[in-house]
């Protein structure tokens, strides 16, 4: 659906392509070839890009639809993280009296909750995000891969909103930044792959085992009370050991929360070790789960 | 312009149909079961996109061997019953559904609408959606922003543009929907009749829209069972039958095929047989015929005019009584045109149906049809659920009578129905 007038003139062509395994060559000849697919394909980049404009706008319907009708609108991008703050303040860091590496509860745990909540809401929305389009993606073609990748694109919105309030708690307990704050956008990165890829897996597994539909909820609660969220990860090593806080950095999020403390904070110092750990499974997640997406690609609209 | 548009070499798509779920009468039989279960549906669900395994009972192919070319310019109709496999061939063509086996080359840009207004959603603005319902039609940004005014002037909803669409009357809705389809600029069109859903007005901008994008020499395939919007806009049909091309030939005879394949079934298949029904389960139709409401003899064709009653037998299969019930007929053209319907709900009669066999009857005064062959589908149902409803389960032929009694008709080769009216003379 190129705007190349010339496209049917050169239509023969592209008829020696048929042999091939390319899916959807939309060069200049818009030679489509739709055949039976099986096996492992990598992402055709080139088609996404193509739909750029697509994912701009299921973005922007994402995010213009979230806070609709509402009557405090983007406020609730802040409202959840510092309700959540307040709380874990109170039970974490009053009550059970939580070490926090010497950081201020409030400071320490609403710097865990922006990334963690940016994790969560990306990882369920985008889950569910097949099951949701399904009205959409069993009547036109585009790149399917653009619904999972929706939700973890348009959660970015209200992350950046609430990264905001981390520099106003900063102010007012007197925190200042260091240069470690260059490393954010590495971490971010970190975080947006994870999420995409976690999204990407279990997206294309709900659309055919809705179990992972209610499942998902339950891991991310799971997985919150895994991250160093209410707790710093340096209670790791000290309890278990420098070796079991290497492999604890398999799980990217941890990297990133506590990558975010030290890089805002800048109390302590940038974790390499978990952010390494993390960006090589973080990236490991991204890839697999594309490529088991795209496999699955062919049987959604059969399942859906 | 005998360059290839499309070409499609033995395309198959399979399906697996849901396999019968075990009942149990016992609450060990249950337990038991319900413990197996997430075993059992793991293997269920599995087995929908897992065709490696297990006996070939449960697969049904909705497309077989599929094969044919369209050339560039070209108008292609498909059509065939319901089940024949036109949407998914549709579905395969336009890149939606992987085919289980061959393959198919498609030469140009393809837009498929398989209905309007696909990713609206309700709470954007009308001017949001444009760009939303464009792009994932497949155009880009900046096409979108250079057609942006006609596309609203088309859909006439100019004030609306910054309102939700939610405020919007479904009219409206369609009416912009439609708009965004209609200025797509592709070279191959795949279109599914369920497009032209909406009044009638709407029907024909349709219908009149693809008649243009055919005239400016875009190849489009067109899938439908109005064998009249085929016939008026294509140049060459396609035929399915069970998933594969029975006919392939020039519009006017596939249709005639068509038809005669519709009148062969009827003939050759008893109603209370039939497999392609609805439901049918509980409640079954057994047979529909026609009297003359005179003699009360049967009769097999009819006079415009005539006082005809219809019979419809039926069966309660269950052992209890079903309430409620409303009986309906519905007739057609041969070409698939709807003319009218009778039900005995809107009418006012609804039955309680006792367990076994039973009767009603409708009774209609004056036959308002004119000369031909029409069609019926018959239908019976609670306010809840379809008991049974089978699509072309008959048809009546009807000789030219005297419908007014004037010896006289208004419009003899005009399809559709006769009215009572009267004129007046008036001194104003």
């Amino acid at each position: 659906m190129l705007s190349c007038p010339l496209s049917s003139k050169m239509g023969l062509r592209g008829r020696s392509h048929i042999k091939t395994e390319v899916k959807m060559s939309q060069k200049n000849d818009h030679t489509t070839i739709i055949k039976a697919h099986s096996g492992w394909q990598i992402l055709d980049w080139s088609e996404l890009l193509h739909y750029k404009d697509l994912l701009y706008f299921m973005v922007m319907r994402e995010v213009t639809v979230l806070y609709k009708q509402t009557i405090l609108g983007f406020s609730w991008a802040v409202i959840r993280p510092v309700l959540s703050m307040i709380i874990f303040s109170i039970i974490f860091g009053g009550l059970a009296k939580m070490p926090s590496d010497g950081i201020p509860y409030p400071v320490f745990s609403y710097t865990a909750l922006v990334p963690w909540l940016y994790f969560s809401t990306a990882m369920t929305k985008s889950t569910q995000s097949l099951i949701g389009g399904a009205n959409i993606f069993t009547k036109v073609y585009f790149p399917r891969i653009i619904i999972p990748l929706t939700p973890v694109l348009a959660g970015l919105i209200d992350f950046f909103i609430a990264l905001v309030v981390v520099g106003v708690l900063m102010a007012y307990y007197s925190i200042m930044p260091t240069i470690n704050i260059i490393w954010l956008p590495l971490l971010i990165l970190i975080m947006i792959m994870t999420s995409a890829g976690i999204g990407m897996w279990l997206s294309s597994l709900a659309i055919q085992y809705r179990d992972i539909r209610f499942a998902v909820q339950f891991l991310s609660q799971l997985l919150m009370y895994a991250a160093p969220v209410v707790w710093p990860a340096s209670l790791i090593a000290e309890k278990y050991g420098q070796k079991i806080h290497l492999i604890y950095g398999l799980y990217p999020m941890a990297g990133v929360i506590e990558g975010f403390r030290s890089a805002l904070l800048g109390q302590l110092e940038m974790p390499w070790d978990l952010i390494g750990m993390g960006f090589i499974s973080g990236f490991i997640l991204f890839i697999s789960g594309a490529l088991y997406f795209k496999r699955k690609e062919r049987i959604f609209a059969d399942v859906a | 312009m005998n360059n290839i548009a499309i070409k499609v070499d033995q395309i198959s798509k399979r399906y697996r149909i849901g396999s019968k779920v075990e009942k149990h009468d016992t609450l060990g039989g249950a337990l038991a079961s319900w413990l197996k279960s997430p075993l059992n549906n793991y293997k269920r669900v599995k087995k929908l996109s897992d065709f490696k395994s297990s006996a070939e009972d449960d697969i049904i192919w909705a497309l077989r061997d599929i094969s044919f070319e369209v050339k560039e310019g070209e108008v292609l109709g498909i059509i065939g019953k319901n089940g024949a496999g036109k949407s998914t061939l549709l579905k395969v063509l336009a890149h939606i559904i992987d085919p289980t086996s061959g393959s198919a080359t498609i030469n140009g840009r393809v837009a498929s609408l398989l209905e309007v207004g696909t990713g609206f959603h309700p709470e954007l603005t009308g001017r949001e959606n444009v760009f939303l319902n464009g792009t994932i039609l497949g155009m880009t940004k900046s096409e979108i922003s250079s057609k942006f005014d006609e596309i609203v002037e088309f859909s006439g909803v100019e004030k609306f543009l910054d309102t939700p669409v939610k405020r919007y009357s479904s009219g409206m809705r369609v009416r912009l929907a439609f708009s965004v389809a209609a200025h797509l600029e592709p070279e191959i069109l795949l279109v599914d009749e369920v497009l032209a859903v909406g009044d009638t007005g709407f029907q024909q901008k349709c219908i009149g829209k693809m008649g243009d994008v055919a005239s400016q020499g875009r190849t489009v395939l067109f899938v439908s069972h109005n064998m009249a919007a085929v016939q008026s806009l294509c140049s060459r049909g396609i035929l399915l039958k069970n998933g594969g091309v029975q006919t392939d030939a020039e519009i006017a005879s596939v249709v005639k095929q068509y038809i005669v394949d519709v009148t062969t079934k009827i003939e050759q298949e008893k109603l209370s047989d039939r497999p392609d029904r609805q439901s049918g389960d509980k409640l079954r139709i057994r047979s529909v015929e026609f009297f003359d409401a005179e003699t009360r003899s049967p009769i097999n064709s009819a006079l415009s005019g005539q006082a005809i009653s219809i019979k419809i037998a039926f069966e309660n299969l269950t052992n209890s009584a079903i309430g409620d019930v409303n009986f309906g007929l519905a007739f057609y053209t041969d070409h698939g045109s709807f003319l009218f319907a009778c039900g005995s709900r809107p009418s006012g009669r609804t039955y309680t149906i006792q367990s076994g066999g039973g009767v009603v009857w409708c009774d209609i005064p004056k036959l308002p049809l004119n000369a031909g062959r029409v069609r019926f589908t018959v239908h019976c149902d609670t306010k809840k659920d379809t008991l049974d409803n089978v699509s072309d389960a008959g048809y009546l032929d009807v000789e030219m009578g005297d419908y007014y009694g004037t010896g006289l008709v208004p419009a003899k080769h005009l399809q559709g129905v006769f009215i009572d009216y009267e004129f007046r003379a008036s001194n104003k």
